[in-house]
């Protein structure tokens, strides 16, 4: 029987790169949350708190999250498609491109050139070198799909090609500037319609980005890992189309009783209610799947990963639309409750998700079992209870926080002055510094596991099962 | 179906991406930043305030402060009205921010001198004892570069004079950064239309109540001390430490502020704690 040769080179580069930028976004992330609490720790001008943190948020979303979601194309576009990835010599480019923007990204952020607009900080020629990397890969996905040698396109592919899509929209409009110079720029939008530009941006990256790709890869990789099909292949499809046409609506609920016009914000308020049904469609569909095989929790560290995931994904598609109501924003809006949902997302439900998908692809691109189930297991909990001191400490202290900016005396003042309340958030920083250092902790883990399996001298599996 | 057609899905799922992309970002283009929302006192930045807010991106302070005043109580007690789309017709980008680690800014413009600015900025701890922002001396040390501004200046379209480009040379980054922070929200004369006057006579609830010392204390190193000196023998502002006024003259000084020398209005604290900090500054009168 003839058998597709398949190219995991590429698959494992973009893993391993992934995850390097993973550790600088996790090691970032840690010394910006200790700055918090210890502001002698910002050494100006290159290592202050203000050019860090979009430091921590590029390196993560777009080095760890776009870098392993290359990876997991790759690998997943090649196998629902039956055939080799449509250009190697695009891909390897690709790779190489992808570091060379990554580290100019890092560079100029230091240097302080950006934009200021929240995770699109990258001025206009690193922008450039990103809207190239995007148009080179979305070709090669694209012609791989539709050179396929198989017939149906997987819901996984469905989600893929829409995030491909998605992305290129949002980035090219929101990334419209005037050039002053080689790293300043000016943006074509002013004020109020900056601002709601911004968002319809900012919100729909967690759509295009944090969303459609890691469940393109759950939906992916948990029948993989189960053993036994998706429970509805037609609620899926529900739960994408929903998806792709409602999230497009809410960008103005980060702009809730700013001056963006009322039936904007009315608008996103209503639609972020309605996107808990198709983003419900998705955690059921995973529940459902699991039917007769919840045993698979205790035996199987990979269904851990990805069911804690969609779980995540569940909490966080109930709070988001909660925060997106008028009078629950007013309250939580600007405080560290805010900071606790977004990691909630990024490191529970996105981050597990990946984890488990370069485990379950680590045996096949390098053709050895993975050098030991009981450190995955260890990393499972680390990063688990990381992340969940990190969100509960910060959810805790939004309240106080939004309590103490609202509270009033009887004479009709403000019962604290910003500093008061500045001070009761220290407890709650020191706290979340400290679940930064477990969870990068649990990365750790990870990474050791991985890289002796990448160098275990035991014979590799042979040829035949690798390519099962 | 489309499920076995990708060209056919993609541009299915563009014409979804697009309806509420049109509705939601492309049609508020129509009013927002039009005669319909244009205030006339709202005026561009000048060449120097215009570094400062270059200067302001650079660093990322929109990671800790925020530039809308929102329409709620609480918002507008703290930082003043509330914020309108016409004041930011001239910033590009926006930076209204997402995050109050450190207060809002939009209205900060005015509420104290320069000189609080400059110290402020060269060791946030020396005015703020608890504060946990960056100190930016720094910026002192970097100067401006007036024919870049200048062309800045060009490329936004905002008016300026030759003389003005010039009179950037020698100015440092700290000038134009305190230059910009005195302008934000400062162009609709909001202070003057939220002043309020104190009606029928004033009289001290805690007339020699020395009880309320210790309180007044605190609010006053809270609030007075970064300025009036923590022995009261005056820093940026005036020695206060044998002040002769009666007390509700005192009284009205504090919650009106003296815009004339730089004192913004502390109205905020209510008249309870501004009663207990006029007691401890008189208790402070020594003959």
């Amino acid at each position: 029987m003839k058998t597709t040769e398949y190219n995991y080179d590429i698959v494992r580069s973009f893993v391993n790169w992934s995850i390097l930028w993973g550790v600088v976004a996790v090691l970032v992330g840690v010394l910006i949350s200790f700055q918090l609490v210890l502001p002698d720790l910002n050494i100006a001008p290159y290592l202050t708190y203000g050019r860090l943190r979009p430091l921590h948020t590029n390196a993560g979303i777009f080095g760890w999250g776009i870098g392993s979601f290359f990876a997991m194309y790759y690998y997943m576009v090649q196998r629902l498609c039956r055939r080799p990835v449509w250009s190697e010599g695009l891909a390897k480019f690709q790779l190489w491109f992808f570091n060379a923007t990554i580290i100019a990204a890092a560079i100029t952020l230091l240097l302080g050139f950006n934009t200021s607009k929240e995770y699109h900080e990258l001025e206009w020629p690193i922008d450039i070198m990103v809207v190239i990397l995007w148009v080179v890969f979305s070709i090669n996905i694209i012609m791989t799909v539709i050179k396929r040698k198989e017939e149906q396109m997987y819901i996984s592919l469905w989600f893929m090609m829409g995030s491909l899509i998605g992305v290129a929209i949002l980035y090219v409009v929101n990334g419209a500037e005037i050039p002053v110079s080689l790293f300043k720029s000016y943006s074509a939008y002013a004020g109020t319609n900056d601002a709601n530009v911004q968002w319809w941006y900012g919100h729909n990256a967690v759509a295009m980005v944090l969303t459609l790709p890691p469940l393109a890869v759950f939906y992916y990789f948990l029948p993989k890992a189960t053993g036994v099909p998706i429970y509805s292949h037609r609620l899926s499809i529900i739960a994408f189309w929903g998806i792709v046409f409602m999230y497009l609506w809410t960008g103005a609920h980060h702009l809730l009783w700013t001056p963006v016009p009322d039936w904007v914000q009315t608008l996103a308020m209503a639609f972020s209610l309605m996107l808990i049904a198709p983003s419900w469609g998705s955690v059921f569909n995973g529940y459902l799947s699991m039917g007769g095989q919840w045993h698979q929790m205790r035996d199987n560290y990979l269904v851990k990963f990805l069911i804690m995931g969609i779980t995540f994904y569940g909490l966080q598609t109930l709070q988001g639309p909660s925060q997106a109501v008028r009078s629950f924003s007013s309250f939580i809006h600007y405080t560290e409750w805010v900071p606790g949902h977004v990691h909630m997302g990024t490191m529970g439900w996105v981050s597990m998700v990946l984890f488990a998908a370069i485990y379950y692809m680590t045996p096949k691109i390098y053709g050895r079992e993975l050098y030991s189930i009981p450190l995955a297991n260890f990393h499972f909990w680390l990063v688990l209870i990381g992340q969940l001191v990190y969100s509960v400490s910060m959810w805790i202290a939004g309240v106080l926080q939004g309590s103490m900016w609202h509270a009033m005396n009887a004479d009709g003042s403000l019962s604290f002055s910003f500093m008061e309340t500045l001070i009761e958030m220290y407890p709650y920083w020191w706290i979340r510094a400290f679940s930064g250092i477990i969870y990068l902790t649990g990365i750790l883990v990870f990474i050791y596991n991985i890289y002796m399996t990448a160098r275990n001298r035991q014979p590799a599996l042979s040829a035949a099962a690798t390519k099962a | 179906m489309w499920e076995k057609k990708p060209i056919l899905f993609l541009i299915l799922a563009v014409l979804a991406i697009l309806v509420g992309t049109t509705v939601t970002m492309i049609l508020p283009f129509a009013t927002v930043n039009t005669e319909a929302d244009r205030i006339d006192a709202v005026k561009p930045y000048n060449a120097l305030q215009l570094a400062g807010r270059d200067v302001y991106i650079r660093e990322g302070c929109n990671n800790c402060h925020t530039q809308t005043v929102r329409p709620l109580i609480a918002d507008v007690l703290r930082y003043g009205d509330y914020s309108k789309s016409g004041e930011f017709v001239y910033d590009r980008p926006h930076l209204w921010g997402s995050r109050r680690t450190g207060p809002d800014l939009a209205r900060v413009g005015g509420k104290y001198p320069d000189e609080w600015h400059y110290q402020h900025l060269r060791n946030p701890t020396d005015i703020v004892p608890r504060s946990n922002m960056p100190a930016y001396t720094f910026l002192e040390k970097n100067l401006i570069d007036p024919p870049y501004t200048r062309k800045k200046m060009e490329i936004l379209g905002f008016p300026c004079t030759e003389a003005e480009i010039q009179g950037l040379n020698g100015k440092t980054e700290m000038d134009s950064l305190v230059a910009y922070l005195q302008k934000l929200g400062s162009d609709i004369p909001w202070r003057e239309a939220t002043q309020t006057t104190v009606v029928g006579e004033l009289t001290n609830p805690f007339l020699d109540d020395s009880t309320v010392l210790p309180e007044g204390q605190k609010l006053y190193l809270d609030n007075c001390a970064a300025c009036h000196g923590k022995n009261l023998m005056g820093t940026i502002a005036a020695d206060i430490h044998d002040l002769d006024m009666p007390d509700a003259g005192l009284f009205e000084t504090i919650y009106d502020g003296f815009p004339e020398a730089g004192m913004p209005s502390f109205a905020a604290l209510g008249p309870q704690r501004i009663w207990k900090i006029v007691n401890f500054v008189k208790s402070q009168k020594k003959h």
